[in-house]
């Protein structure tokens, strides 16, 4: 109740930064960068979610807990991935019939 | 200790329990208290039913051609995994004891959110129901792990709508683990600070941290599963290049969390039955409680152990492995903490007790024999036989069921406000004992010995083990009947219950009447003191002023 | 802390109105937790076959329409906004406002919606739903594209679901909004809502170039 209340002005700078952003991505996305369209459409995406929980959802003038909470759904799901993922990608690593005869 | 009983009264004071009688009142309560008992039935209903089951397994199993059909058996173990998994051990302690409680033994009036309490039960009716409805309109044969692609391709029994049943109850799940986050983050007395919160809290944090990360990952997994098998477009199909290996990845996320969800909130019943039946605080309290949170996180880290034969790289494998040994750590500090919380205790023998030390002793078992699965070379040998039932029949049983019961056993003067014949439940935790180890440790012999699970029938050279197992089953029933009945007797007619038969440490029974009233405090409380001061003495460490005031404001 | 001015909001069991609304805030992030982690199972599925077949994944997604795509991405920052600003209104209590901002926002999630059914169509036309109808051109990749096809419609489907729920919520904000329930003093439930909108967001705003943008230079 006696929180701090945004201005608009803040609002819509970050939405602003908000569209050139995607315009960025559409544009990256036309130019062939290889494994780098990845990185950049990922690092891009990862910017405006980091944008929208920071100032549309408040976390940056939110408690300790909320941040840990919020930041606690992304790291369990890079657990769910990068584990998962550690099989897929270690799959036939070594030729192990030919190795071990 | 049956000095301490009073006289019979006639009429016992106003309290949650004789505040009102219709079904009305019990239907759309959103006290704490009554949803804990809501739950307490419905679970024991759901515990009868995946019960039989697995009595008609065992009537099988007692001769090597099998009593039914192959099919039928499918059934029989399916239907037994689903209703005892999601239906009984995932809800049983947290959803009873933990709802009926967190909210007395932190020093609140209700659960943050009491209405989504009361939601989270009619949920978990919901799904229930559709479980029961496939159960009974001829079944699901796929394994409660509805590994694909059997279960999207091949099975042509009611998977979508057990499927349906699941997701829905994991729903009911999350929102308890919800409810008891914010309830333990906000809703602590004056004075409760964390670092004296009663271990029984700490270990339903852990819980409700994996309820509300993992259930909503086997959520979405089952969603992909009826999808597939309405669509067939073979996301878990390896005929049409999917991978059902990625089906398992997913489900074990959620599965093996989830066996901590069924075991952590026993292990929090553990810490208050030992300290109050040894009359001492208990051995190294910070370990205790975070070696909770250290379950809970690592065991997130470990779900491949599933998946060393089914196709895993084995560097995963490997890794996994590992992951599964350092899980066990926080388990052994436990188990050390509380024969240490014992050590020159002045031990009494109260049911509750019994039930303790038959945990300490079967979970013991239990998780040593879980390591012994974890090592990836005596797994390719061990892999889908009775020795993987056989490990997790202790811990589930022999723990999450012992520290149920011992649970029951100790709260039942705080939840009833009467005692229970104490002659009666000795003996019925000795029959327990007896036949849950007369049921379960042949298993272990018949897994060492190569006999697979889930078959219905079985070489003949098995049947003297498989006999013993069965006999065990039967002794192991009588011993569940012979509580429900003396609890039943005793919850009408048992003698009246004073605030605190145990003379225990915990608001619970220092600051909260038996029964309690509707909003469990005459006055409320303020803590003053660590939990399990059975010394009396005061806290080595002055607490810092921060940490004094708790979350609430005085 | 003006305690009597909105007691009637203070539930029984809770000491002050900070703490309901710290707890409510609580509650809330701990449900976009378990939120983010139901989405994280088809991110991992997606990362997974991604992987596994990246030239079937760059074939499929020369059929992702980027124009409608990047329109509804902008559609929904733009809901994301006025949605901020409805918050902003209600912590300010201007009733007018909050509720020309909840409509916006309500106005913006339809047209996502609407330009979501356009997209369901063109790939209802081009019998890429997947199932027993499916068809694809390039005969190589006629399975993995299947399985590709499966996940976007998984995806965007459970993200759409999420969107007709949270239309839903906002017309019953709307309406308590219009029966005055709302004050500078209480109004938790268009916080709340207004976090789950932004989320909601956030899912598509890493749905967009994972199923649109990459891998189509390829």
């Amino acid at each position: 109740m006696t929180r701090h209340i945004v201005p608009v002005r803040t609002y819509v700078s970050v939405y602003a930064v908000l569209i050139a952003l995607t315009a960025t991505t559409v544009a990256v996305s036309r130019i062939d960068l290889g494994e780098f369209n990845f990185i950049v459409a990922m690092t891009i995406a990862v910017i405006k979610a980091v944008l929208v929980i920071m100032f549309f959802m408040h976390v940056r003038e939110a408690s300790a807990l909320t941040k840990l909470f919020a930041g606690a759904g992304f790291f369990w799901m890079a657990i769910l991935i990068v584990f998962t993922l550690s099989d897929y990608l270690s799959r036939g690593w070594l030729p192990l019939g030919q190795w071990w005869r | 200790m049956s000095t301490i009983f009073e006289q019979p009264r006639v009429e016992a004071p106003a309290n949650y329990l004789n505040v009102d009688y219709g079904w009305k009142s019990w239907l759309f309560t959103t006290d704490h208290k009554r949803i804990a008992l809501l739950y307490l039935f419905s679970i024991t209903a759901f515990f009868m039913v995946g019960g039989a089951f697995a009595v008609a397994m065992r009537i099988n199993l007692a001769s090597p051609r099998g009593v039914f059909s192959a099919d039928t058996y499918n059934k029989l173990f399916t239907m037994h995994g689903i209703i005892m998994v999601f239906f009984f051990l995932v809800p049983s302690i947290p959803a009873v004891l933990g709802n009926f409680l967190i909210p007395i033994m932190i020093g609140a009036r209700d659960l943050a959110f009491p209405r989504i309490n009361l939601l989270s039960w009619y949920i978990y009716i919901v799904g229930g129901i559709f479980a029961l409805w496939a159960a009974f309109d001829g079944g699901v044969d796929t394994g409660w792990t509805f590994y694909a692609p059997y279960s999207t391709t091949y099975s042509n029994t009611h998977v979508i709508l057990t499927a349906m049943g699941v997701f829905v109850a994991g729903f009911s799940s999350i929102l308890t683990g919800l409810n008891f986050i914010v309830t333990i983050h906000k809703m602590r007395a004056p004075g409760m600070t964390w670092m004296r919160l009663p271990l029984f809290v700490w270990a339903h944090y852990a819980t409700a941290l994996i309820q509300v990360l993992g259930t909503p990952v086997i959520a979405i997994t089952l969603v992909l599963l009826a999808l597939e098998r309405i669509l067939h477009a073979g996301i878990f199909d390896p005929a049409v290049g999917g991978d059902p290996i990625l089906f398992q990845h997913l489900f074990w996320f959620y599965s093996h969390p989830a066996v901590y969800i069924m075991i952590l909130p026993g292990m929090g019943v553990m810490s208050e039955l030992v300290t109050c039946f040894s009359r001492k605080g208990i051995f190294g309290y910070s370990f205790v409680a975070f070696s909770s949170i250290a379950i809970a996180v690592v065991g997130f880290f470990v779900w491949g152990h599933h998946l060393f034969v089914a196709g895993q790289s084995m560097y995963a494998g490997t890794v996994f492995s590992l992951l599964s040994f350092i899980v066990a750590v926080p388990s052994a500090i436990k188990v050390f903490n509380w024969t240490a919380t014992m050590y020159r205790g002045s031990i009494s023998f109260d049911t509750p007790m019994l039930y303790a030390f038959g945990f300490i002793g079967l979970f013991t078992i239990g998780g040593l024999t879980g390591l012994i699965l974890a090592t990836m070379a005596l797994d390719v040998h061990l892999t889908d036989t009775y020795f993987v039932i056989a490990h997790f029949h202790y811990v589930m049983v022999g723990g999450m069921v012992m520290a149920y019961l011992g649970g029951i056993h100790f709260w039942f003067p705080k939840i009833t406000g009467r005692m229970y014949p104490e002659l009666w439940a000795k003996f019925a935790a000795l029959v327990v004992f007896v036949g849950f180890n007369l049921t379960f440790f042949p298993q272990f012999l018949l897994g060492y010995l190569g006999m697979p699970r889930r078959y219905y029938s079985y070489p003949e050279e098995f049947q003297v083990l498989h006999v013993m197992s069965s006999a065990g089953a039967s002794i192991l029933g009588v011993g569940y009947v012979i509580p429900l009945i003396y609890l039943a007797w005793a919850w009408r007619k048992g003698p009246r219950a004073p605030q605190n038969p145990w003379d225990a440490k915990g608001l619970e029974w220092e600051k909260a009447p038996s029964p309690p009233p509707t909003f469990n405090f005459d006055t409320l409380p303020i803590v003053t003191e660590p939990a399990y001061n059975y010394s009396g003495e005061p806290e080595k460490e002055e607490p810092l002023a921060g940490e004094q005031r708790g979350d609430r404001h005085a | 802390m003006a305690i009597a001015t909105h007691n009637e909001r203070l539930r029984h069991h809770f000491d002050t109105a900070e703490q309901q609304e710290e707890s409510s805030t609580l509650g809330m992030w701990v449900f976009l937790l378990t939120e983010i982690m139901f989405f994280g199972g088809m991110f991992g599925a997606y990362t997974v076959y991604r992987n596994m077949y990246p030239d079937a994944f760059a074939s499929t997604s020369r059929f992702m329409n980027i124009t409608l795509g990047a329109i509804n991405t902008v559609v929904l920052i733009t809901s994301s906004l006025t949605m901020a600003l409805a918050v902003r209104s209600a912590q300010l209590g201007v009733k007018r406002a909050l509720i020309l901002f909840l409509v916006l926002t309500l106005l913006l999630g339809c047209i996502f919606l609407g330009v979501k059914v356009v997209e369901y169509h063109e790939k209802w036309v081009d019998h890429h739903i997947p199932g027993p109808g499916f068809r694809y051109d390039d005969a190589r990749y006629f399975r993995q594209a299947q399985i590709l096809f499966f996940l976007y419609f998984a995806m965007t489907g459970m993200h759409a679901l999420h969107m007709i729920i949270g239309a839903g919520l906002l017309a019953t904000l709307i309406i308590m909004a219009r029966r005055d329930r709302f004050s500078a003093a209480w109004h938790t439930p268009v916080e709340m809502i207004g976090l789950y909108w932004h989320f909601v967001d956030i899912v598509w705003i890493f749905l967009f170039p994972l199923l649109y943008l990459i891998g189509r230079t390829r």
